[in-house]
């Protein structure tokens, strides 16, 4: 059978969500004759639709159905309705993504192992050896073109990234470079290379930047085993009397419900809407959503320790020209806790245009403290920060009853108190961007706190205890053999690295297990 | 391939955004157009003129840059000009002028000095008339793309074939 599927073709593997982990694992499964449904809640943007703008792309692709915060993190007062930066389209938050492309350390796999107990942390080791993800990584670099990997040549630096390098090299830091990207830095795979346009979160227009919309998508289209249905919402998965999903409800594009039955589901709304949409499942079978028979669904919600520095110096930067993300210090990255925390973060060079630097740089400052600030903007250079958060087990993704989306679906809440362990490592690291910028000379500088979350991971975490976490070694559920989680919440932990290359490295490898399995027909 | 194109028009964002909450009022004061401070005044509808003024004021004396003229500020606040918003705006506006009658002064224009106006908005600032005003020029003023040459940014860059022959890596004062 070939795609278009029937809505009662009970053979199909269904995706929900198309970004990093759905969009690549759809493509993979059908490159190996799988017949896949993806289901996208978002409409299909492709490059000549993006807009450089960063408001109207921000309107054209991000999720703003409403969401709710609590905790202490400084975004919940912030930004209270808007938790988490994600997109809604087809290509997910690969539309939106800078490109950083890192493997994890090694020692990372292993954080409850490295770290240790770490009070009020819900460390777990994952239940995979580094190994293993070896040749799942290469072959993530080579999907996704990363530079300095494969042979494939460094982006050339820009003059945000070569104050960034002075600086760094004053203070003796020596694994700083343009970086790990997925941007072409010479044409590849029917890629141009980067034309340094500097809009790379409101989609690539060149598509020199690896985004699933326009790469793995078409191409598992292409194989006709793959059927991606655009502005179609998931609003909860069915499941028979023996505990095996059987189907989704779906709201489709002209607002009417639809169910596609299906022999697996793999969710992948990222860490977010997954959790949200298993809860929402809840059944008299599985009164606490499914499988959450662990009750970690949910929990131990990660988005990384970030902030950023920007600084201003006596003379022009102009940081908005080129690549948003153009260099990174990796010096800081290892686990060293003599810092005074553990675990470890990356430094990475960012630019924002003017509108997104007025609402981001301190948001609901005003008066002349702010605006001598911005009065500077071209003479502004700017990083971000990326390191291991703890998971805890009260962070997490719980259902808000008290607000509904336009589905009338209860929405997720978003719960974060910072660990102390984060705390210290977000101020060491504010006090080494600092240095850095200060080291060339710096007039001013500005600790800026965290954005709304880009990152989000570790709500439907892997273990190799079912007690402990929601998926296996696989990202399959523990509870239920044919539904799989395949997005950045299998997560057991968030490591330094921006987490991209590894949701598709995990993409990967599930298809290969998910394909195997169905030809042995044990699912 | 069917590519459904449904970008969101910069209104539908805005009356999306007012779900965010006051903290993150995006935009909501933000009137795309041309309208320059000579025709600000006599253009105001709902809104006395002097609450116009007051208003245009207030903008300045909360994101105050002195290389940009009145009318960019005008525009920022001329979205309050309207049916619903206008008497919101009446009685904050008064709010503010009494509190400058507190301070010996006529109205808050009257007050000469920043330092001063600004002790009165310290004294305000958690106040919901405030947080509007001030998240509407979030968006309302820095949005503008007329404004974005006074702060050096250049916008989107695509249509000139982006920056790699055009200065992506000038820097040359390291
Ligand atoms: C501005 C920005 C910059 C970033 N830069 C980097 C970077 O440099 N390096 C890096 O590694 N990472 C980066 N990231 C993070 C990266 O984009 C995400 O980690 C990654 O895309 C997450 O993949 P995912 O599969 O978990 O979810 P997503 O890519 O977010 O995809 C989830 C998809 O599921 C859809 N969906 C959700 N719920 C439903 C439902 N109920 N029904 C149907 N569809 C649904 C959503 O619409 C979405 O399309 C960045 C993110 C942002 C916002
Ligand atoms: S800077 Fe390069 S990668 Fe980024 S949007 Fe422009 S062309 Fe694409």
């Amino acid at each position: 059978m070939s795609a278009p599927f029937d809505m009662n073709d009970d053979n199909v593997v269904v995706i929900i969500g198309t970004g990093a982990g759905g969009g690549v694992l759809a493509n993979e499964l059908a490159q190996k004759g799988v017949s896949v449904v993806a289901l996208e809640a978002g409409g299909r943007y492709l490059p000549e639709d993006y807009i450089n703008d960063e408001w109207d792309s921000f309107g054209q692709l991000a999720w703003t159905d409403p969401r709710t915060t609590s905790g202490d993190w400084r975004v919940a007062k912030d930004f209270s309705g808007l938790p988490a930066w994600i997109v809604k389209a087809v290509g997910g938050t690969t539309t939106h993504w800078a490109g950083a492309s890192l493997r994890f350390q090694d020692h990372e796999w292993k954080p409850r192992t490295t770290y240790g107990d770490i009070e009020g942390a819900n460390l777990l080791d994952w239940p995979i050896d580094p190994r293993e993800m070896d040749d799942y990584y290469t072959k993530a670099e080579n999907k996704l073109g990363v530079t300095r990997t494969g042979g494939r040549a460094g982006l050339p630096g820009s003059n945000n990234y070569k104050v960034f390098e002075k600086g760094a090299k004053a203070l003796g830091y020596e694994e700083v470079h343009t970086g790990r990207m997925a941007i072409n830095s010479a044409d590849f795979d029917d890629r141009l290379a980067c034309q340094q346009t500097g809009f790379c979160f409101q989609g690539c227009k060149w598509g020199a930047k690896w985004s699933s919309a326009y790469t793995d998508i078409p191409r598992g289209e292409a194989t006709g085993n793959l059927e991606v249905r655009d502005r179609c919402h998931v609003m909860r998965i069915e499941h028979n009397e023996q505990g095996k999903v059987t189907s989704v409800v779906y709201v489709d594009a002209d607002g009417n419900q639809q169910e596609q039955r299906a022999r697996v589901v793999c969710v992948a709304g990222n860490s977010i809407e997954s959790p949200r949409l298993l809860l929402n499942s809840a059944s008299s079978m599985f009164p606490d959503g499914l499988a959450n028979s662990s009750g970690q669904v949910g929990r131990n919600y990660m988005r990384h320790v970030t902030g950023s520095v920007y600084a201003v110096f006596d003379q022009p930067v102009r940081m908005w020209r080129g690549t948003t993300m153009a260099g990174i210090i990796q010096d800081e990255a290892k686990n060293d806790p003599s810092r005074g925390f553990v675990g470890g973060y990356e430094l990475e060079t960012l630019s924002l245009g003017l509108p997104f630097m007025a609402a981001f740089l301190d948001p609901g400052a005003w008066g002349r403290e702010f605006t001598t600030a911005l009065d500077h903007y071209e003479n502004m250079a700017g990083m971000w920060i990326v390191g291991e958060d703890m998971p805890q087990e009260t962070n997490r993704i719980t259902l808000n009853h008290d607000v509904t989306d336009q589905h009338g679906l209860a929405v997720a809440d978003v719960h974060f108190d910072d660990h102390p362990n984060d705390v210290a490592m977000r101020n060491h690291a504010y006090k080494q961007g600092i240095a850095v910028y200060e080291a060339v000379g710096a007039t001013r500088v500005f600790p800026t706190p965290p954005y709304p979350s880009t990152h989000n991971l570790g709500t439907n975490r892997m273990s190799e205890d079912p007690r402990d976490g929601v998926v296996n070694r696989h990202g399959q559920t523990h509870d239920i053999s044919n539904l799989f989680v395949s997005d950045g919440s299998q997560f057991t932990s968030g490591a330094s690295e921006n987490p991209t290359l590894t949701i598709v490295a995990l993409a990967i490898r599930q298809a290969d297990f998910i394909a195997a399995e169905l030809s042995k027909n044990t699912l | 391939m069917s590519i459904r194109k449904q970008a969101m028009t910069r209104r539908q964002l805005l009356s999306k955004s007012a779900m965010f909450g006051a903290s993150f009022a995006i935009g909501s004061g933000f009137v795309a157009g041309q309208a320059t401070a000579a025709n600000w005044a006599v253009e105001v509808e709902h809104l006395k003129p002097e609450t116009m003024a007051t208003l245009i004021q207030l903008a300045r004396d909360i994101y105050p840059h002195d290389q940009v003229s009145d009318e960019y500020y005008a525009v920022a606040v001329k979205g309050y000009d309207s049916a619903d918003a206008a008497e919101g705006i009446e009685v904050g506006i008064a709010e503010l002028n009494e509190a400058a009658k507190g301070i010996g002064f006529a109205n808050y224009i009257d007050v000469g000095w920043e330092r001063d106006r600004v002790d009165l908005l310290r004294g305000m600032e958690d106040s919901a008339f405030f947080q509007q005003i001030r998240g509407g020029l979030v968006t309302g003023l820095y949005n503008q793309k007329a404004i974005w040459p006074i702060f050096g940014y250049e916008g989107e860059s695509f249509s000139k074939g982006g920056y790699i022959d055009r200065g992506f890596d000038d820097i040359n004062w390291l």
